[in-house]
């Protein structure tokens, strides 16, 4: 497979902690990769190190072989789009400005009918020309992702598949929004995208992800396909919590939480 | 399947919801300016009717030895015209600087004068004002009419440069840093000004404080010519920040994923504002609430889009500070209130409305 995105023994510090220790992770083009794990995990640094926002303590982070740092900022926008956990906008900017955003603020027929198309897929487009702080987080959140999508669209035009990075997409959407981004980002990797999403829903992880990387402490605790990753002896390491897991008609795992009091206990025997 | 609503598009789209097109928008806003020009022309505590107007514009010849002709000439042409450019170039400045500076802070409060860019400028001319002006220093007197301005000027650039120092850290700009920092470095200025109010004599305390609540009173072509080079800078450069500083009120993060050079375009505004504030400091004083009135105003009715605002707030700065400059010289005549308490008068319950309505959204 085509590797678009290399994380070479990356390590990340802050004053005395270490955030992320010695990460090795390649990411191919058409793959849908989740990021898990629990809270300050270092998650949400992976991400930012491999979008550029942070650069790591050590290690390298590449982009089609090519070291991130080498990308000028504009460079790196037509071949990676980044959707950020919290996004607040205190100006009254539409929807539709918003999401116009994504292709530099352009207003030829090309960039329109991308926007279009972007607001049309999340859903937004009885609310295009309402202003963004009037709109609900989850309704904010979808119309953020339409602008990335739109990014992504437009440096896909001149580069070809590139990456999208989503930190939390779902924090705020119900669960059918929930859903349909899943498909969104799955539809993208069809056509070539490469689409690393860090999910808190493990569940949703399994619907979403080709391969899941779960991570503890820092460092990887597991990564692999979801039959590989989401078992009960993995998330009880990772999370301290046990869970059931079942399959689904499709056969995919999903998790039922149990009792937090279980974890000094040996596992139960699972279906 | 996409996230798809089912309602259909007209239904639910106001025609209003719409943005107004530049040209019309700029176009009105020319008007508007023409109009104040021309008003500030005529009124004045020597008045000059329209009809006589195009004749002391010399765009009609006036009738030889009319001695009223002349003496419209006079005034028109080495009093009131340069007044109206300057007036036209300091609100142009002080509109756009606002609107630049509160892209950067993703504030609308923000403004030169909150961060002390004003104060900084302020200052430095006061200190000019009584240091020229002492026996210790008595040569200077006669290169005051350059050191004022030169050290308004260097004052606003100077605060502006430490506050970056301050607020920059591994080749970043923390905003909420630089924000408070200027705060403080306003603070200190403001107690420097008071310092130099108290030792000042009974004519440089007149001097200073004329200066700090902003006069008009002394335009001059040359002043005018100082101010045009900033004021083409400005809107040269606004080609090129329109777009960075509308994504940048996503965040800096965002910004950056976005493909815009945050750290360059911080540095570009930050240069651009000091240069702006300073150069209307340096040649009128401070004049504060133009820089909050004017995006502010602009924003209610063309959206907050950086392409049409920063121009556009150079158009109303320019028609505000003209009619706030004519009101000025007119309610009072012959004498002259000073600009800064009516743009005050207006501003400040501008700034508290802002305020009030920031705090519903932010829960302040």
């Amino acid at each position: 497979m085509n590797t678009v995105l290399e994380a070479a023994q990356v390590s990340m510090a802050v004053g005395h902690a270490t955030l992320l220790d010695r990460i090795d992770l390649r990411i191919h083009s058409g793959e849908t990769l989740a990021i898990v794990g629990p809270n300050g995990a270092g998650k949400s640094t992976l991400l930012r190190l491999l979008s550029a926002d942070l650069m790591p303590s050590a290690g390298t982070v590449r982009l089609k072989g090519r070291d991130l740092r080498a990308y000028a900022p504009a460079e790196l926008a037509l071949r990676r789009a980044m959707l950020s956990q919290h996004v607040t906008v205190s100006f009254p900017f539409t929807v539709y400005e918003v999401v116009g955003m994504g292709c530099g603020g352009k207003a030829n027929a090309a960039s329109r009918a991308l926007v279009d198309a972007a607001i049309d897929e999340v859903g937004l487009n009885a609310l295009r020309y309402r202003e963004l702080p009037t709109l609900s987080g989850g309704e904010q959140q979808r119309a953020h992702l339409a602008r990335v999508l739109v990014q992504l669209a437009c440096g896909e035009r001149a580069h070809g598949p590139g990456i999208l990075l989503l930190d939390e997409p779902t924090s705020s959407l119900d669960l059918r929004h929930q859903i349909a981004l899943v498909e969104i980002a799955r539809r993208r990797a069809r056509n070539g995208t490469a689409v690393v999403a860090v999910l808190h829903d493990l569940n949703l992880a399994v619907r979403f992800a080709d391969r899941i990387l779960v991570l503890h402490r820092g460092k990887v605790a597991a990564e692999g396909t979801p039959d590989e990753t989401i078992s009960s002896a993995i998330v009880r390491r990772t999370f301290e919590i046990d869970v059931a897991v079942e399959r689904t008609t499709e056969g995919l795992p999903f998790i039922l939480p149990q009792s937090m009091r279980q974890v000094s206990t040996p596992p139960a025997a699972h279906l | 399947m996409a996230m798809a609503d089912a309602r259909p598009m007209a239904l639910v789209t106001p025609a209003h919801a719409r943005r107004p097109r530049a040209l019309p928008v700029l176009g009105t806003l020319l008007l508007m300016l023409l109009l104040a020009m021309l008003l500030a022309a005529a009124i004045g505590a020597a008045g000059i009717p329209l009809a006589r107007l195009p004749a002391a514009l010399g765009i009609t010849n006036a009738t030889p030895g009319d001695a009223l002709a002349a003496r419209d000439q006079l005034i028109l042409w080495s009093i009131r015209l340069p007044r109206i450019a300057i007036a036209a170039m300091i609100g142009g400045l002080l509109g756009a600087a606002g609107a630049i500076m509160q892209g950067l802070f993703r504030n609308p409060l923000a403004d030169p004068a909150l961060v002390g860019v004003s104060s900084g400028g302020a200052f430095a001319a006061a200190a000019a004002i009584v240091v020229s002006d002492s026996r210790f220093a008595s040569h200077l007197v006669a290169l005051q009419p350059v050191l004022l301005p030169l050290a308004a000027f260097i004052g606003s650039l100077a605060t502006t440069i430490v506050l970056y120092r301050i607020a920059s850290r591994s080749g970043r700009t923390s905003i909420a840093i630089f924000l408070l920092a200027g705060l403080a470095i306003a603070a200190i200025a403001n107690a420097g000004i008071g310092l130099l109010v108290f030792v000042a004599d009974d004519r440089q305390l007149r001097d200073i404080t004329f200066w700090l609540l902003g006069s008009l009173s002394g335009a001059t072509w040359t002043k005018a010519a100082t101010l045009a080079p900033v004021m083409v800078i400005a809107v040269a450069a606004m080609a090129f920040i329109h777009r960075g500083l509308d994504v940048l009120i996503l965040g800096e993060s965002e910004a950056f994923h976005a493909g815009v050079d945050v750290e360059r375009l911080k540095r570009i505004c930050i240069v651009l504002v000091s240069g702006m504030t300073g150069a209307a400091v340096s040649v009128c004083g401070v004049v504060g609430f133009i820089g909050i009135v004017v995006p502010h105003l602009l924003r209610l009715v063309i959206g907050p889009g950086h392409r049409l605002l920063l121009p556009a707030s150079v158009g109303l700065g320019a028609i505000l500070m003209i009619g706030a400059d004519t009101l000025a010289r007119s309610i009072v005549a012959p004498a002259e209130m000073p600009i800064g308490i009516l743009t005050a008068a207006v501003g400040a319950p501008i700034f508290l409305l802002i305020l009030l309505r920031q705090r519903g959204l932010v829960g302040l």
